[in-house]
């Protein structure tokens, strides 16, 4: 956590009061409390009553898809359909086909190309298939494991012609591309991403868009989320989101000069690795490579021995390795999905860090290769 | 030595690893997800491969302090043991997973994989010894005469042997439970594994039968050759089986009928007496060698054919290509396709796959 949003929630933890409180310990912790959503309220450019304070981003993508949807099938006729990336982080999809399952909602999945990135008129396209019963769009900012970035505010031009509302998850965004919120009705941000708390989040939406409640229970945040709020958590949030807004064009630039740095090294390394994903319109820390023969799981534990961490993708609960489900669904095959790597930067990734992981990688890939047929004829 | 300690997320295997790392060895814990959609919790008396035993094979490596994989061998493990389960009862054998398991998987292609990613052996949790002998690695029994597995591990050859450890071998069961206890491992009171692991509900019959079909035939008195009865399919049928038959009365005299052979280009059934069922010799086919092979000579052995019979005094040779047993004593119900293991003392010299029984003329 960043320095100055562990103080933050030291600081707020001496606090007794629980905000929904009316004595003076409870005025002071909702006095953190709306001061913090003020503070993000003005570092995102939103009206301070859009901030719903969540538990993460999960919390909030679940909110923004349910609680859209349940206001839409209201003035739907006929199915509702819900039009969305086939790469979305799980906290999106999840709900989709739980929604799909359970609650009679249509899933319009929309292509990608061969970067990943989703195109604004393959949205109008699904809207108007649609033929009226489009309930909500959900694209993501930018991926997290490939990195590639969507384009938000031409799919939300879309979206508001056609008077259907959008939701994006902007988990990965936050702090490295610089994130202007006008015209998109429901944005997810979450505190462990920029250095904040872990299990404090928020979900972005206008009061109007009459999102229907996932939580029930005392109606804190109004009446849309209930649940007593983590004054000090919240407060760290805030600092954080501040931190990230304000020091994102800084950050993004140091990111970028290591993550290029990464990739030319990656390439001169190991010629055989594949880049996947944009070269350029990613996000600034994110480097992800095929590496052929390989098994990415044999190539991550050489590495996590060389103390280097890295990432194969999605990994389920129990860590049984799944080949990506983004990968797979850009059009790579399966052994090549499960020899992928995604290797991220931070806000404490050094130059040393990426010499020590190009120092590791040659002898790792050629280890890996040779385990690689070991599992799978 | 850099070592892959091998975590079900049971007792043994948990006090394995404990005992690598004690030893002074570089241990990795990795977990080997053997199903594809792993049942979420534990049924019956299983005691591994389950999302919850991941779970806790996972938190015991936490506690020990060191790494921890899940490897995915379910799609090898799908062809070579399970296939193979089907195949083998289809053509009317009888074969042993746990020990195909043994040959293919832990100690082959978890093995190489090991070896290929730099470690030097793999750990396992398995009551056996493994001794250093004058012509290199052996495999003997384990001192705990109850869990002693080594007959389930004498498929294994010598460059398997060479790198496998078995730390709990020269311990009782109840002893390795205690040191859990003591290392404040949370598996310490798990209940042990019995049935085989992708038969949950342990009926192998209902398990085969969905896959399988329905495979109708008669059901024979192979001293008279009446028909008795109608089964559903030979599969569920296994040589020395006595329940199950569906037959209701006894046989004739009053005598408990044992199932004394199985003919699966007729799909009958043959019933008869126990004694039918008495083998006095065996020839054995895929031989492997723990350490030096059989001589081409006849030598005393004792014999072993089931993972928890009691070994039979033999005289054994190989011919160059298949292993001839004669039981100095005869073994009641023996079904081709089950393993035989051979023994001099406490020490396997190697195995085989029954082809051919011989009954008394």
């Amino acid at each position: 956590m960043l320095d100055q949003a562990r103080e933050a929630w030291v600081e707020n933890s001496r606090m007794l009061g629980n905000p929904s409180s009316l004595h003076a310990s409870g005025r002071e912790a909702r006095r953190v409390i709306e001061e913090s959503r003020e503070s993000i309220a003005a570092d995102l450019g939103v009206r301070p009553s859009a901030v719903i304070f969540t538990s993460g981003g999960t919390e909030a993508d679940n909110l923004a898809i349910k609680g859209l949807f349940w206001k839409r099938r209201e003035v739907i006729a006929g199915a509702p359909v819900i039009i969305a990336s086939p790469i979305e982080h799980h906290a999106v999809l999840d709900p989709l086909t739980w929604l799909a399952e359970h609650e009679g909602a249509v899933i319009s999945w929309l292509p990608i190309d061969a970067v990943g990135r989703v195109s604004a008129a393959d949205v109008e396209a699904a809207i108007a298939a649609a033929d009226g019963r489009a309930a909500l769009v959900t694209v993501m900012w930018a991926n997290n494991e490939i990195g590639t970035v969507q384009p938000v505010h031409e799919i939300a031009a879309v979206c508001r012609a056609a008077g259907v509302p959008f939701h994006t998850d902007a988990v990965q965004a936050l702090g490295v591309l610089p994130l202007t919120l006008t015209g998109i009705d429901a944005v997810t941000i979450t505190g462990h991403k920029v250095g904040g708390p872990f299990g404090v989040g928020a979900l972005i939406a206008e009061t109007n868009l009459g999102l229907v409640p996932v939580l029930h229970g005392g109606g804190q945040e109004r009446e849309v989320r209930s649940g007593t709020l983590d004054a000090p958590g919240i407060a760290a949030f805030a600092v954080a989101v501040h931190h990230a807004v304000t020091q994102q064009s800084a950050h993004e630039a140091r990111l970028r000069k290591l993550r290029d740095r990464m990739i030319s090294g990656v390439a001169s390394a190991v010629p055989s690795a594949v880049l996947n994903g944009d070269r350029a319109d990613r996000l600034a820390g994110n480097a992800h490579f095929s590496f052929p023969g390989c098994e990415g799981d044999a190539l991550l534990m050489l590495l996590d021995a060389a103390g280097i961490d890295v990432s194969t993708g999605s990994a389920c609960s129990a860590g049984i390795p799944e080949p990506s489900h983004v990968l797979l669904a850009m059009g790579v095959d399966e052994p090549t999905a499960r020899g992928s790597l995604r290797f991220s930067l931070g806000r404490t990734s050094s130059e040393g860090d990426v010499e020590a992981l190009l120092a590791a990688l040659p002898g790792a890939v050629e280890r890996a290769s040779r385990a690689g047929t070991a599992a799978r004829r | 030595m850099r070592v892959v300690a091998a975590m079900s997320g049971g007792v043994d295997s948990s006090v394995a690893a404990a005992r690598m790392i004690e030893a002074g060895h570089e241990v990795v814990g990795v977990h080997l997800a053997l199903a594809r959609k792993p049942e979420s919790s534990r049924q019956g008396s299983r005691g591994c491969c389950t999302l919850d035993d991941a779970r806790d094979a996972r938190r015991v490596a936490d506690m020990l302090g060191i790494p921890f994989y899940v490897w995915d061998f379910a799609e090898r493990f799908a062809e070579d043991v399970i296939e193979d389960f089907y195949a083998e009862y289809e053509a009317g054998r009888t074969p042993n997973p746990c020990l195909r398991c043994n040959e293919r998987i832990k100690f082959a292609a978890v093995l190489d994989r090991a070896v290929a990613l730099g470690f030097d052996a793999v750990a396992t949790g398995h009551y056996a010894r493994r001794v250093d002998g004058p012509h290199g690695a052996e495999l003997h029994r384990a001192i705990d005469p109850a869990k002693d597995q080594s007959y389930v591990l004498g498929v294994l050859e010598q460059w398997q042997l060479e790198r496998s450890l078995f730390p709990l071998g020269d311990d009782m069961k109840g002893d390795i439970r205690a040191e859990a206890e003591r290392l404040g491992l949370l598996t310490a009171n798990k209940p042990d594994s019995h049935d085989i692991c992708f038969i949950p509900d342990g009926n192998t019959a209902a398990f085969l039968s969905r896959r399988l079909g329905d495979l109708p035939g008669d059901i024979v008195d192979a001293e008279s050759g009446e028909v008795l009865g109608v089964h559903t399919g030979t599969y569920a049928f296994t040589i020395g089986q006595r329940r199950g038959l569906g037959l209701g009365n006894p046989g004739g005299g009053g005598e408990p009928r044992y199932v004394v052979d199985v003919d699966i280009d007729t799909r009958r059934v043959m019933v008869g007496a126990p004694e039918r069922l008495d083998v006095i010799g065996i020839e054995a086919i895929k031989p492997t060698w723990a350490n030096l092979p059989l001589a081409p000579e006849p030598v005393a052995v004792m014999a072993q054919v089931r993972a928890h019979a009691i070994p039979v005094p033999a005289s054994a040779h190989f011919d160059g290509a298949r292993i001839h047993v004669e039981l100095l004593q005869p073994i009641r119900g023996l079904a081709s396709g089950q393993a035989v293991v051979l023994y001099d003392g406490d020490r396997v010299i190697g195995s085989g796959t029954v082809d051919r029984t011989h009954k008394r003329p």
